[in-house]
């Protein structure tokens, strides 16, 4: 049975007769919603998480607890990912949505006027948890505020089939491009192609096409931030290798795959490496009997990690970082900042990245040092993943002008248009061009 | 007493009102209203709204300033936007004319008496009755890169040695995305000109077989000139809701490969909403006016000649 006390009672009675007596007029003069309308609200909006325990986790288990020791309602409405940057458009400016929205990568920058600063909450964390890295920081704070709240970095690693490597005599993963081409055009030639999506989809073309670029030499910009600089001698450089490399050694298919579409062809046994979250590994390790290899052993046997290969310039990793932003039209900006600290204690957050098994690593220090990390040797490469990532916007600083690049896909779609029979030359001045628009140069 | 009184002004006053009503310009105006208000406010007013933001610099959060013509200058020296251009008359223009041949055809069978006409008219309609997201994601599946049924089942006929690569490559996707364009419409098509063709006595057609005129001529001459009013019509509707699809460029390919199937609808997403630069986004959409309004009045010029005739 509900205890009712006598005090909620007669509040009760009061706003209903407030209500009875002057109808919709008396609540509006007032200016207040009625006493009993005035439950503490939180609305959060994430993407579908990868490891659907997780979402699991939230929803059946830490969210109940927070309503309960927060005395607040906590919503929580999960979306692909590519629709996250839509539904953030259309909240700000109707003024009216989720209180809570996540971002990634330079997201925030897009919508930094439309949301709160939370200093106060990142810089406790950045103090309790042995500092927050640097390439988090740069996507979350501009310097002046933080735009949002660091939240994890799913870590982009290669999975890829140790047997099927093996067979063309190599056992560890093809530390430079002209490695993991040579070995990619056997592995096609046996229909065990590369997958590699040069879509528009936020996470695995991105940070496929950046740190590739990146590795090359190649940059968007010059240190300024301003000065346009990617029509170099090491893009070009980059793209006429891509062309080779996409044709020889990569699923010509996967021009139109989105973030889901590599998981499958994996999972499937039709692709013999991809870049990826965890998500492929966690998932063939929760289903052994699912997804097993040719031979019918368990498949998730046969994967490993890896980072990207280096190029003449060194070895890069971009992530998709992810962070909560804070919206300026929300009315429950305390609650909502109340849960961000709950949901970021130690305790709380532990819990949740426990569940991820290493598919996210947290954007502080302290927990590269967690003994989840010792588990599973499969999983350790994606530990240093959140320290070692760089932003988009290089050489200079990620900030609005980035971001607009990233959500325009104009450093994959350089990419895309060579391997779709575009001149290289060609390719690079058009991506050229379009940097040029986005930076008013 | 005093009270009667009043109450007769009122009644009166109120007499009076509705005298008015007898002027049918009064009655014409009252009747309007409601649809003028309905147009005006969803309507009107967004495509207002939409013309003050594609003049401004306004991004999401921030309402801009008044920077004149300078989106649409922008457009002009846009590569992508001029892609977009073509691909949305090409797209418009090829699904239209299978649309119509296609509809008229599946029309023309279904007038004919048959056993079960019902349930087939109601089967034919699927295709239209099925949200399009849905269908659009199962079509997706279908060309899917990797697992596609099509190239399943032509691989096993010994039609092809490699998966056609649907979605990823540039021509393949438009095909791709204007099959199933075609597919959703023909049933759309069919039953308004069924509708169409069950106006047409059929003792015109048989007089005119009586006059010993064969079957493609008792179309081309009797069921064809009088179909034509209905078929404009129906044209009218399709080339509208296809030069402004969005649904299924978004879900098929969301522009891509290389933004290599943008429509108007599409790109102005891409650039307006996903981006976050609200006044280019409506500059894209508001270029798609003119052209529209274009094939619209021509398109209307024709019906009313054809109405007349």
């Amino acid at each position: 049975m509900v205890n009712t006390k006598r005090r909620s009672v007669i509040k009760l009675a009061g706003s209903a007769a407030a209500v009875a007596s002057t109808g919709m007029a008396g609540i509006l003069a007032t200016g207040r919603t009625p006493a009993f309308a005035q439950q503490k609200m939180v609305h959060w909006l994430r993407w579908v998480d990868f490891v659907p325990a997780s979402d699991a986790l939230l929803r059946k288990t830490m969210l109940p607890r927070a309503e309960k020791e927060l005395g607040m309602k906590i919503t929580l409405e999960t979306v692909n990912g590519n629709d996250l940057k839509p539904r953030a458009t259309a909240a700000i400016q109707s003024g009216t949505g989720p209180d809570i929205i996540q971002a990634f990568n330079t997201d925030a920058y897009i919508y930094a006027n439309s949301v709160v600063d939370l200093s106060d909450l990142a810089l406790d964390l950045d103090k309790r948890e042995g500092g927050i890295y640097k390439y988090c920081r740069s996507l979350c704070s501009d310097g002046k505020m933080f735009m949002s709240m660091p939240w994890a970095v799913p870590g982009a690693m290669n999975s890829w089939r140790t047997s099927w490597f093996a067979e063309e005599g190599v056992t560890s993963f093809p530390k430079t491009w002209e490695e993991y081409r040579a070995v990619g055009k056997k592995l096609k030639a046996k229909g065990r192609p590369i997958g590699q999506t040069l879509g528009h989809t936020f996470g695995d073309a991105p940070t496929f096409t950046y740190p590739y670029l990146w590795s090359w030499g190649g940059k968007e910009l010059e240190a300024d931030g301003k000065t346009v600089a990617i029509n170099s001698k090491e893009t070009l450089e980059s793209v006429k290798f891509m062309q080779a490399f996409w044709k020889e050694a990569c699923d010509e298919g996967a021009l139109s795959w989105d973030d889901t579409n590599n998981n499958r062809a994996f999972l499937s046994g039709t692709i013999s490496s991809t870049l990826n979250g965890a998500s492929i590994y966690i998932e063939a390790s929760r289903k052994p009997d699912t997804y097993q290899t040719e031979k019918g052993t368990p498949l998730f046997k046969d994967i490993q990690h890896a980072p990207l290969p280096a190029g003449p310039a060194g070895q890069f990793g971009m992530h998709l970082m992810q962070s909560d932003m804070l919206m300026k039209y929300s009315k429950n900006q305390d609650a909502a900042k109340a849960f961000l600290k709950w949901i970021h204690d130690e305790k709380n957050y532990g819990e949740w990245f426990n569940s991820q098994k290493g598919y996210s690593t947290p954007c502080t220090a302290k927990w590269e040092s967690n003994p989840l990390w010792n588990a599973d040797p499969v999983m350790a490469p994606f530990k240093v993943a959140a320290r070692l990532g760089q932003a988009p916007g290089f050489a200079g600083l990620p900030n609005q002008k980035a971001a607009e690049a990233l959500a325009k896909y104009i450093v994959t779609d350089m990419y895309a248009k060579a391997v779709q029979g575009t001149a290289p030359e060609e390719a690079v001045k058009w991506a050229e061009g379009e940097l040029k628009k986005v930076y008013n140069t | 007493m005093a009270v009667t009184a009043l109450g007769g002004t009122e009644a009166k006053r109120s007499l009076v009102r509705f005298r008015k009503l007898e002027d049918e310009r009064w009655l014409a105006f009252v009747l309007l209203m409601p649809t003028a208000l309905l147009l005006g406010l969803f309507i009107a007013y967004p495509f207002i709204e939409g013309v003050l933001l594609s003049l401004s610099d306004a991004k999401v959060g921030d309402n801009g300033h008044f920077v004149g013509l300078a989106n649409f200058f922008k457009l002009w020296n846009d590569g992508i936007f001029w892609t977009s251009v073509w691909n949305t008359f090409w797209y418009t223009g090829v699904t239209t004319v299978f649309k119509l041949g296609l509809g008229l055809w599946l029309a023309m069978l279904l007038n004919r008496h048959f056993r079960g006409k019902a349930i087939i008219r109601a089967f034919i309609l699927l295709p239209f009755i099925i949200p399009t997201v849905l269908s659009t994601f199962a079509w997706k599946w279908m060309f899917d890169p990797t697992f596609s049924v099509i190239n399943w089942a032509l691989l096993h006929l010994g039609l092809i040695h490699l998966p056609i690569n649907w979605l990823g490559n540039p021509d393949l996707a438009m095909g791709s995305i204007m099959a199933v364009n075609i597919w959703r419409g023909v049933p759309f098509f069919a039953i308004s000109l069924l509708a169409g063709l069950q106006t047409i006595s059929p003792e015109l057609n048989e007089a005119a077989a009586i006059d010993g005129a064969r079957p493609w001529a008792r179309f081309w001459y009797v069921t064809w000139p009088l179909l034509l009013p209905v078929t404009m019509v129906v044209m009218l509707f399709s080339v509208i809701q296809t030069f402004a699809d969005f649904q299924l460029v978004y879900v098929m390919t969301g522009g891509g490969p290389a933004n290599a199937t943008h429509l108007f609808a599409t790109y102005a997403y891409q650039i307006g909403i996903v981006s976050g630069l609200l006044s280019q986004g409506a500059a894209v959409s508001l270029a798609m006016f003119p052209f529209l309004f274009i094939i619209v009045v021509v398109q209307l010029l024709y019906i009313r000649r054809v109405e007349v005739r």
